[in-house]
């Protein structure tokens, strides 16, 4: 700048010289156009070569991949789904016929019903007027709706068996012996969540069968002994058709508009939130109580050790 | 021979989960019972022979010679998860292609249907309807099976049979679980889906379902066949018998348990023995009292009223 000023005060001077800088500048930036352009190309291309040095790559994945031992465990460890697991395990835990992989087969179920119920609840309204006709909606006209109800009526199905067949297996391997009793508990409690996410679905297609199964069902809450108007005890406590138990969970004395909403939202907000819960706590539960139970070597009756009275 | 009746229940599409439960429990028994008669038959030998049981692997599918103990879990187990889920989703596709969930018209309370079912994994309790009255089946039972699940990890003392199969060192507990899960609840649902038809009456398989059927049963209550006529001396009758079962039955059972279970009559506390006993002779209850009804016609044990049992 200072220079600038000074060749100013020569007027014409000045100006042949600026433009002269000014042609050299542009030749220069001209040439490095062809000299670096090309050169950076190259260098580009080398990167593309190996995806894996991008920043972006490796912003998203924080530890390579070539096959060693320590990133076979980071590639567990370092991953937030994977990461349930522990990098490494007792050689025959792995085993199908120990464990038949029921658990996890009902977890794979639970994230497929998630997945095809959220997209049915595109279509679905939870009202009398509307929900019979947003079923054959998506039976008839919904592209590949059928198939989305069929699939998540089937994996329910499914579930159910997967769940009693995971608690079989639970109790024929001695699994909820001491220090699992509580993990034990909670998949009791995830059973019981899991049959009552099936029933609450049942209704809400609002057909024939879904309307008796769950009038069947729910008369027997009358019978709640204390809670129910038909219980014992009941009718000594004030209980009505319409201040009892039954009332409560239909939203009224028959089963109508109130109990398809109900149902509804306690199938597709209430039940699913509080099973994620408790699955989060059961499989935390498997961590910490020391991995898969077995397959364990056996143990000898003249072993066991009494404890002291 | 009703061939299409038959053909029609069995091919209901909500009832395929039942058919399919079959064959499913048959193949894992046979799993189960493979690997507790190999650990059993090792159990057996290791027993006899003290200087055996010292260096041995203890498991009746050891390791080769030079595998490592521990194996990453990237792949070895999730390879095998990936394949689970794949042919989950690859089973779950092909019914949902070719078979359709069902769709009943529209709801109607005015049109009641017969049989009214509740969803197949239900039946056992609805079955139970057929002997007690609702306010035991619809509500004390569930209760009882959920408390009675939860309390297993807490009386079962025998810290044999933990985290491998076996049958010899837990005859007790694996039985009395065999005789709730199999009896108690399988196949009263396989009674309520295949045998029961309209009127909650019994068809054979092969039998025609008749919608105007009757049978004209006459049921006695216990206190009637012993000419009791007063409310009070019902009520205290069927208190002494109830109570009489429970002691008469506690009795047999503590007299069997502790001659063929030493060991764990030992371990349990006053607490736990009890909860035990309890919970055996009310499972054992419900075989009892529907024999009660099958050969004597007897509905009511005990007439109270409030309630009856
Ligand atoms: C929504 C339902 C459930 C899910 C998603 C689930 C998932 C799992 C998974 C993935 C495992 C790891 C081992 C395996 O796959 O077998 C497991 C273990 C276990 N589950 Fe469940 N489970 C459920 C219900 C139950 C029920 C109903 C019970 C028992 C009443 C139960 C008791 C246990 C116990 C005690 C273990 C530890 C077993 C061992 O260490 O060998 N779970 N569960």
């Amino acid at each position: 700048m200072a220079e600038d000023n000074k060749n100013g005060k020569n007027g014409n001077g000045a100006r042949v010289g600026l433009l002269e800088r000014v042609k050299a500048g542009v030749k220069e930036d001209v040439q490095s156009l062809k000299t670096d352009m090309p050169a950076k190309a190259k260098e580009q291309i080398e990167h593309l070569k190996d995806p894996t040095k991008t920043q972006v790559y490796t912003s998203i994945f924080r530890h390579k991949h070539d096959d060693t031992p320590r990133n076979r465990a980071l590639g567990v460890l370092s991953n937030v789904f994977l990461h349930l697991h522990p990098a490494k395990i007792n050689r025959d835990a792995v085993r199908y016929s120990y464990t038949w992989g029921m658990g996890g087969i009902t977890f794979y179920l639970f994230i497929v019903l998630t997945f095809t119920g959220v997209l049915l609840m595109f279509y679905y309204h939870p009202s009398k007027v509307q929900a019979f006709r947003d079923v054959l909606y998506l039976e008839h006209d919904v592209p590949f709706g059928k198939l989305l109800r069929n699939m998540h009526r089937w994996a329910a199905h499914l579930m159910v068996i997967a769940v009693w067949l995971h608690m079989f297996r639970v109790f024929l391997t001695g699994s909820y012996k001491k220090p699992r009793e509580f993990n034990w508990n909670v998949g009791v409690i995830l059973l019981v969540l899991t049959l009552l996410l099936s029933f609450t679905g049942y209704l809400l297609p609002d057909d024939q069968l879904g309307f008796w199964a769950v009038t069947v069902g729910t008369n027997m809450a009358r019978a709640t002994p204390l809670l129910g108007h038909e219980g014992p005890f009941g009718h000594q406590l004030g209980m009505t058709p319409y201040n009892d138990i039954r009332f409560g969970l239909l939203g009224g004395s028959i089963v109508d508009a109130n109990a398809l909403l109900r149902s509804y939202i306690w199938h597709c907000i209430g039940i699913p939130i509080v099973a994620s819960i408790f699955m989060i706590v059961h499989f935390w539960r498997v961590r910490k109580d020391g991995g898969i139970s077995g397959p364990a070597p056996v143990m000898l009756a003249s072993e066991v050790k009494e404890p002291k009275k | 021979m009703d061939w299409r009746q038959l053909w029609e229940i069995a091919s209901a599409p909500d009832n395929i989960p039942i058919v399919g439960l079959i064959p499913l429990l048959i193949f894992y028994i046979y799993l189960a019972w493979k690997q507790a008669k190999a650990n059993d038959e090792l159990i057996a030998e290791l027993e006899t022979s003290p200087a055996m049981a010292k260096t041995h692997h203890r498991k009746s599918w050891p390791f080769r010679p030079g595998w490592q103990k521990e194996v990453h879990v990237w792949p070895f187990l999730l390879r095998m998860e990936f394949l689970a889920a794949i042919i989950v989703s690859a089973i779950l596709m092909v019914w949902s292609i070719t078979l359709s969930a069902p769709l009943e018209e529209p709801s109607n309370p005015n049109l009641t249907m017969n049989p009214a079912k509740a969803p197949w994994y239900f039946l056992g309790l609805q079955e139970m309807l057929v002997y007690f009255d609702p306010w035991i089946a619809g509500v004390v039972m569930p209760t009882l099976i959920i408390v009675g699940l939860m309390v297993i990890p807490y009386i079962d003392t025998n810290p044999l049979g933990s985290g491998y199969y076996t049958w010899k060192q837990r005859k007790f507990s694996i039985g009395t679980f065999l005789f709730g899960f199999l009896f108690l609840w399988v196949a009263m649902i396989i009674i309520g889906t295949f045998i029961r038809g309209p009127g909650w009456q019994w068809f054979w398989p092969g039998q025609t379902w008749d919608h105007n059927r009757l049978i004209y049963e006459v049921n006695r209550d216990l206190p009637d066949i012993f000419g009791i006529t007063s409310n009070l001396a019902k009520a205290i009758f069927g208190a002494v018998v109830v109570g009489g079962y429970y002691l008469a039955g506690g009795f047999i059972a503590h007299a069997l348990f502790r001659r063929y279970n030493p060991k764990d009559y030992q371990r349990l506390s006053l607490l736990q023995y009890s909860i035990m006993m309890f919970f055996l002779l009310t499972m054992v209850a419900l075989p009892a009292k529907m024999l009660l009804r099958l050969l004597w016609h007897i509905k009511y044990v005990w007439i109270t009223p409030w309630f009856n049992v």
